[in-house]
């Protein structure tokens, strides 16, 4: 099933990545800067599932859940969290903001996939 | 680059140097004094990145520096840990290294653990952490691979099955040949699972509340599970309320399930792994008689009943009696929260059909036609030689639109006439589009000048002096190839300023002034050329010394009589060094001389200003970019010429005074006291045999790079001019004493003269005597 996913990245490297693995995948990317460019995205396109880094300038991805699950159009939307460390605490955190599940950098592509699936469909 | 994981991996090493560059501008900030959170986060973020990155290019050694780096600006982050100046300068330090660690990983080079070590120990010791280096080895880069077939990637190690919750391992059961455990797994544990994964597992699956809110939706994760293998599902819709009672932000379904699987438990954990803690989970490995619920049906059933979970309305109760029933599932959109309310009330524990809510309030179709992805900002990256290709054709359009003005002129058509004014308007384009082109290639002198900064640090702490670098224009746009070229000669600049420039910090504070010496380095735009200055508010030159030293060393007679200017700029000759113990940061061999022929290589020139008892600037100004040149347009033998006019010193007329034979073709001009060495520039392109006198005859004065001198006799001079450079080596290799050519604007070619080659290839034929090899006047 191909899915429309939104991928929030200040790192461009890991945008790129995000890029290829879901376009690999036969997914439509569409890509974000921080919190603030994602938001701005979200007005033009509807994602099936949005993934997004936590530490971004201007809008971080706490804040960016949240803005998400604000707006009542998206809040039900499945967003995955981007974190390097497998850390519990971090996890934690991600949830209490409102994220659906975590990817742990850095990412396999097959199990990025299979996340998305996981929590999209 | 067809590759694209290897065009990412490019990618990225250019990311680092962008974040490099943020560390730095960041750390700057910090030394600053600036405390603002966002300051530090920058920090962090930058190494946090280049550590993201690395990782997944298995970048070890970066990662692991980038790792403990990281951590301790976390603790400043955190609030847990003070900077004070000596942290901030073990920061840069770190900085600095992360940088070498970047560019070795890109050049498939290695850093010495020696240069790593000691900074990372310091670093642990001054915010007070452990040494942390198992989890820090347990960082594991996942290699990416594009292949999407059935799971791929590394085996994951972090939860292992629950040892309590399996059967007795059997060691003398046979392995199964698809299951791939990692060889590393305890014994007792890989035993036990593939115990437990030879038939499968049975699920109960409570979600709670907090489980819908997240986003996770059940029917998603029952796919996921039926990715490992057949399952069966089992709705207990006992818990719901009546109706009115019923609150339709609170959950009350449960589900068993049955995986038929031959994957460890690990795999099932795995599914649920986003929703451990938000759901009641118990996963129990499938047994004989013990399962939860019936035995796993025929494979054949099976296959026509473990399809897609049927949507509620889709199949509505159709059968209570039947213990397990699925239907293909419609990919209609599914209902809002709460469809249990259309779902019967009362039949405890009757199995139905399972659809578990959707939480989307979206519709589950969503508008995939919304046009292309959105990108980041809309910047290109371009092959540099696509970009020179395109400076080399507009430069062709110059010489161009240069060969059709003279043409209209030449046709007597009156300035106001439409061709002549259309003319002006395209001259005016074709201006623009140069400097636009120029300015591709223009990049900001910033990372040079933050290079510099480690410069700095670390030529300070080797003399151990106290300096801090000011940096202004940093913005300043400068083409890529002069910023590449000016690293070298800046670097011997600031390690001047540091080493000679500034006093020892005795001497400072017995003159009154600040302990810390400033050294300062600035980049501007001044009348169409680049001019950085390098100063330093040290004691300035000392000329009486200088002038001994030039003596010393016969640079200069005895009895010279030099200005001010002329003895600061006897630092550029050959082989002077005023410090009077060679120290190890300047004395390495380099010396002014080369700074100042690499300058001039660049198309440009360096000036000298020191003040005595407040320090002394070096300027570089330099040309906005290496396509065009500012040239002198010469005549001889019917050749026409261009020489390079910041080799020009001065052009002169000959007097019969001025010239004296050396021999029968040697010739020297004496210039304000002393001799330079005459040559004919026709000669010595071979175009002529050399004239019998030159008096009458015009000179242009050449200043050499070694600041030796030369006359070159020319016919004429006709104009001076920029000029577009055309390489020639490309067709006709190295020609000894030319640079390269240029086309005039009447379409002629003239040939672009390297007067330094050209006077060097001279004096070594002629092996003329320079009478006095200094500079004077």
């Amino acid at each position: 099933m191909s899915l429309e996913v939104l991928a929030v990245d200040d790192s461009r490297t890991m945008r790129d990545m995000l890029n290829l693995a879901l376009s690999s995948a036969g997914f439509t990317a569409h890509l974000a800067e921080d919190g603030v460019h994602g938001l701005e995205v979200l007005e033009d396109i509807e994602p099936d599932v949005i993934i997004t880094d936590i530490n971004m300038p201007r809008m971080d991805g706490f804040g960016f859940i949240d803005a998400v699950r604000a707006e009542s159009k998206w809040s039900r939307i499945p967003i995955l969290v981007l974190t390097t460390e497998s850390a519990d605490e971090l996890k934690t955190k991600a949830r209490a903001a409102g994220a659906t599940g975590w990817i742990v950098k850095p990412f396999d592509p097959a199990k990025l996939v299979k996340a998305l699936q996981m929590v999209a469909g | 680059m067809s590759d694209p994981m290897a065009e990412i991996r490019a990618s990225f090493f250019i990311e680092c140097e962008e974040l490099l560059e943020s560390l730095q501008d960041g750390l700057q900030l910090m030394d600053d004094g600036d405390t603002d959170p966002e300051t530090i986060n920058i920090v962090f973020r930058a190494v946090h990145s280049i550590k993201g990155g690395a990782g997944a290019f298995g970048l070890d050694d970066l990662v692991r520096f980038a790792h403990r780096f990281e951590t301790a600006m976390d603790e400043v982050r955190a609030g847990r840990f003070h900077p004070d100046g000596e942290a901030i300068r073990l920061f840069f330090a770190c900085a600095d290294i992360l940088g070498d660690l970047v560019r070795a990983a890109r050049d498939d080079e290695q850093v010495d653990d020696a240069v790593t070590g000691p900074v990372l120990e310091k670093l642990d010791k001054l915010v007070g952490l452990e040494e942390e280096e198992e989890e820090v080895l347990d960082f594991t880069p996942a290699t990416l691979s594009l292949d999407f077939g059935d799971g791929g990637g590394l085996p994951d190690l972090p939860d292992l099955p629950d040892l309590s919750a399996l059967p007795a391992a059997d060691p003398s059961e046979d392995t199964l040949p698809s299951l791939e455990l990692p060889a590393d797994m305890p014994a007792p544990v890989a035993e036990a699972a593939m115990e437990s994964t030879a038939k499968g597992f049975t699920v109960h699956f409570k979600p709670e509340n907090a489980l819908y809110a997240s986003g996770n939706e059940p029917l998603y994760l029952f796919r996921a599970l039926r990715d490992l293998g057949d399952i069966s599902v089992t709705c207990h819709c006992g818990d719901l309320p009546d109706l009115d009672q019923l609150d339709p932000d609170t959950g009350h379904l449960s589900w068993n399930l049955t995986v038929h699987t031959e994957e460890a438990e690990q795999a099932v954990r795995e599914v649920f792994e986003f929703v451990d803690g938000l759901c009641v989970l118990e996963i129990k490995p499938l047994t004989g008689g013990g399962a939860m619920v019936a035995p796993a049906p025929a494979p054949a059933l099976v296959v026509e009943q473990a399809v897609e979970i049927a949507a509620p309305e889709a199949a509505p109760l159709a059968a209570p009696q039947k213990p397990q029933v699925s239907t293909e599932a419609a990919p209609a959109p599914t209902p809002k929260p709460a469809p249990v309310a259309k779902l019967p009330v009362g039949s405890d524990d009757d199995t139905i059909d399972a659809a578990p809510k959707d939480e989307k309030t979206a519709p589950s179709v969503p508008a995939k036609a919304t046009g292309t992805p959105t990108q980041p900002r809309a910047t290109v990256r371009v092959d540099l030689e696509r970009i020179d290709r395109l400076v080399n054709l507009v430069g062709e359009l110059v010489i161009n639109q240069a060969m059709l003005s003279q043409s209209v002129t030449e046709a007597g058509l009156p300035p106001n006439s439409p061709v002549s004014t259309g003319l002006e308007e395209f001259l005016q384009l074709t201006r623009d589009i140069q400097e636009s082109v120029m300015m591709i290639r223009a990049q900001p002198i910033k990372s040079l000048f933050q290079r510099m900064g480690r410069i700095v640090r670390e030529s300070s702490a080797s003399v151990g002096k106290e300096v801090r670098l000011y940096t202004d224009g940093e913005n300043t746009e400068v083409d890529k190839t002069v910023i590449e070229r000016l690293a070298d000669p800046l670097t011997h600049m600031i390690r001047n300023a540091v080493d000679h420039g500034l006093e020892s910090t005795e001497k400072r504070l017995e003159s009154g002034k600040s302990r810390e010496g400033h050294v300062t380095l600035t980049a501007q735009h001044r009348s169409g050329r680049i001019v950085i200055e390098v100063s330093d508010d040290g004691a300035g030159i000392n000329r009486e010394r200088v002038k001994q030293k030039a003596i010393e060393k016969e640079l200069i007679p005895a009895d010279a009589q030099l200005s001010d200017s002329d003895i600061d700029n006897l630092l550029f000759l050959p082989g002077f060094s005023t410090a009077a113990e060679i120290s190890n940061l300047s004395g390495r061999g380099v010396g002014m001389d080369v700074v100042k022929s690499s300058i001039q290589a660049l198309g440009g020139r360096i000036s000298i200003t020191s003040h005595e008892g407040k320090g002394t600037t070096f300027s570089i100004s330099l040309p906005l970019t290496l396509a065009v040149l500012d040239g002198m347009v010469v005549r001889v033998a019917d050749e026409t010429l261009v020489v390079p006019l910041n080799a020009i010193l001065e052009t002169l007329t000959l007097t019969d005074d001025d010239l004296k034979a050396l021999g029968p073709e040697t010739h020297v001009v004496q210039i304000r006291g002393g001799f330079v060495p005459l040559l004919d520039l026709g000669a010595e392109l071979g175009y002529r045999k050399p004239q019998d006198s030159y008096v009458g005859g015009i000179v242009l004065l050449i200043g050499q790079e070694d600041g030796n001198r030369a006359a070159l006799a020319v016919d004429a001079i006709e104009d001076q001019r920029q000029v577009v450079i055309k390489g020639l080596e490309g067709s006709y290799g190295r020609v000894p004493g030319i640079a390269a050519a240029t086309i005039l604007g009447d379409g002629q070619i003239a040939l672009i003269l390297d007067p330094t080659d050209l006077v060097g290839q001279a004096s070594g034929r002629t092996r003329v005597r320079q009478p006095q090899q200094a500079l004077v006047g």
